[in-house]
């Protein structure tokens, strides 16, 4: 599936929810279902620092996919970045660095995006991007 | 005086309002409280009627301006018990204050191998202008350890303490724990060695009455936006002698006596301090906090907020799990907690749905934080303003929100 339509995936299943009561809940429960990362890659060179909660992101590249795995100490955080995790990994390269990502404001979470907020979730996003750019360019 | 919360709550037009569909519980006023319509009548009049250059030009309004900005001066000299009007130097903000003085001071006061003491309990505010003063003149950084109850440790101040030391800051209460700080008694310590004291008044001016030749600290700063007045504006109280004997912060216009090309000779206190055209609407809205202040009274509003601390503290001591962060003797109008196993940015985001707004993480006190070994704090502060009720809602709240997040 191409991230436009992971986009639309998750849309479509966030119309479900009647109240943001349900929302929080089941963003509450991806944060933790999300499968955690490996231990390794929870140190210090992988982290986001945000002011309120911080986010681990790990990326690889097999065959000319970029494949990432993350993890967040809070979990509305991690709830959110597992999102970002499914739209985002096993995609290109040149797709990820273009990606809108606008499903976040469609299903109304967009409040997390805010620098205000400093979660973690802006700079996980700009570090999503960087990989995708450090790993076109080694092509 | 009679106190009636209510009367207090109809003059914040702010508070009347929902979110999410809830009423709003606004518990987040270490980070700024809300304005009373007095402020905000007196910033529009100023701007309707008033507005014109101060401490120049001849003209009626410009009169009008600086004599009401000066007698905004003499309210706020009052209100401290300063005890000159030329020893209050308006600023942007506590930051603003810190910043001049860590820079003027250290400018002529700090050299290689002096020491500028803080205390582990410091805002950032009071903690980078000293690191770059130090690292400007090589000076030394000295720190004031606290207890696990965050009480500082007078006793190891005493030894840190010495003829090396320059300058001490220090905050008066702090913004991550509630703790109140024996300032007068940090203050003779450092007074026994010469050694003049800054302090940090941003979390103590809104709660506790402040008389600055009393405590008898050298410098102390405040923002308005704390104590119900507006956003960039602060105050700076100096001592004559020592606003006398540091340099100017900045230059510009209303600094300066005469300016030639070869030589600029530098206008008298507290004028000195003041480069530029200043914030009159902030400053004369802030002298409209302060008749607030007053005709509440202080001790009023001190009397309220310790009411609902304590009811506060009783409430949340139900809650298993809970650990409260800050556990001085004396503490001022806050509670600071976390739960096991649930991260402070969860409980706030649900309780912002739910209607309550306070403040979550690290409060601008990271060292605060890495001594309790902890990524943040939950934040509840009150005001004036506040309720009982408000403090059920805030409870049953968290009641829902510890639900969601087991």
């Amino acid at each position: 599936m191409s991230i436009k339509e992971k986009e639309q995936e998750i849309i479509s299943e966030f119309e479900m929810f009647e109240d943001w009561l349900d929302k929080y809940n089941y963003i509450i429960e991806l944060g933790k279902s999300v499968p955690e990362i490996n231990p390794e890659y929870k140190e210090k060179q992988y982290l986001i620092k945000g002011c309120q909660s911080q986010v681990w992101l790990h990326a690889k590249m097999e065959n000319g996919k970029v494949f990432f795995t993350a993890d967040s100490d809070a979990l509305i955080t991690k709830g959110i970045v597992s999102l970002l995790i499914r739209v985002l990994s096993g995609q290109k390269p040149d797709d990820i660095i273009n990606a809108e990502l606008d499903f976040i404001e469609k299903i109304g979470l967009k409040e997390h995006l805010s620098p205000t907020r400093s979660n973690g979730l802006v700079n996980m996003i700009k570090q999503i991007k960087l990989y995708a750019l450090a790993f076109k360019s080694k092509q | 005086m009679s106190f009636n919360v209510n009367l207090v709550r109809k003059e914040f037009p702010v508070l009347d309002q929902k979110i999410n569909k809830n009423d709003l519980v606004y518990f987040d006023n270490a980070a700024t409280t809300q304005k009373p319509k007095s402020v905000i009548n007196r910033i529009n009049d100023y701007y309707s009627f008033e507005n014109s250059n101060i401490h120049r030009g001849a003209h009626y309004l410009s009169q009008k301006a600086t004599e009401a900005y000066e007698a905004a001066r003499v309210k706020t000299q009052k209100f401290l018990n300063a005890k000159h009007s030329h020893e209050i130097v308006f600023t942007r903000g506590t930051t603003d204050a810190i910043n001049l003085v860590a820079s003027s001071f250290s400018k002529k006061y700090l050299k290689k191998n002096d020491e500028v003491i803080i205390s582990s309990m410091e805002h950032h505010s009071n903690i980078v202008p000293w690191q770059i003063a130090c690292e400007d003149t090589g000076a030394k950084l000295m720190v004031v350890p606290m207890n696990n109850n965050g009480e500082l440790i007078i006793e190891e101040y005493q030894k840190i303490i010495s003829e090396k030391t320059k300058i001490v800051a220090i905050t008066h209460v702090s913004n991550s724990l509630g703790t109140i700080n024996p300032v007068k008694e940090i203050i003779r310590i450092a007074h026994k060695n010469d050694i003049p004291v800054l302090i940090d008044g941003a979390q103590s001016a809104p709660h506790l009455k402040i008389d600055v030749q009393d405590i008898d600290c050298d410098f102390f700063c405040m923002s308005a936006h704390k104590m119900y007045g507006p956003m960039g504006t602060g105050v700076l109280y100096g001592k004559e002698e020592w606003l006398e004997k540091i340099p100017p912060y900045q230059g510009g216009g209303e600094m300066i006596k005469e300016v030639s090309f070869d030589k600029t000779t530098y206008n008298e206190l507290p004028y000195k301090f003041e480069a530029g055209t200043p914030n009159v609407a902030g400053v004369l809205g802030f002298e409209a906090a302060i008749n607030f202040i007053d005709q509440t009274g202080i001790e009023n509003i001190a009397n309220h907020e310790n009411m609902l601390l304590d009811y506060a503290i009783k409430e949340l001591k139900n809650f298993s799990n809970i650990k409260f962060i800050g556990l001085a003797k004396d503490r001022a109008s806050l509670v600071s907690f976390v739960f096991d196993n649930i991260h402070p940015y969860d409980v706030g985001t649900i309780l912002d749905k739910l209607g309550i707004a306070l403040r979550t993480g690290h409060h601008c006190a990271q060292p605060v934080m890495d001594f309790f070994n902890i990524p943040g704090t939950v934040r509840a502060s009150f005001s004036v303003y506040n309720t009982i009720d408000e403090i059920d809602v805030f409870i049953n709240a968290l009641h829902k929100t510890r639900e969601m997040l087991a």
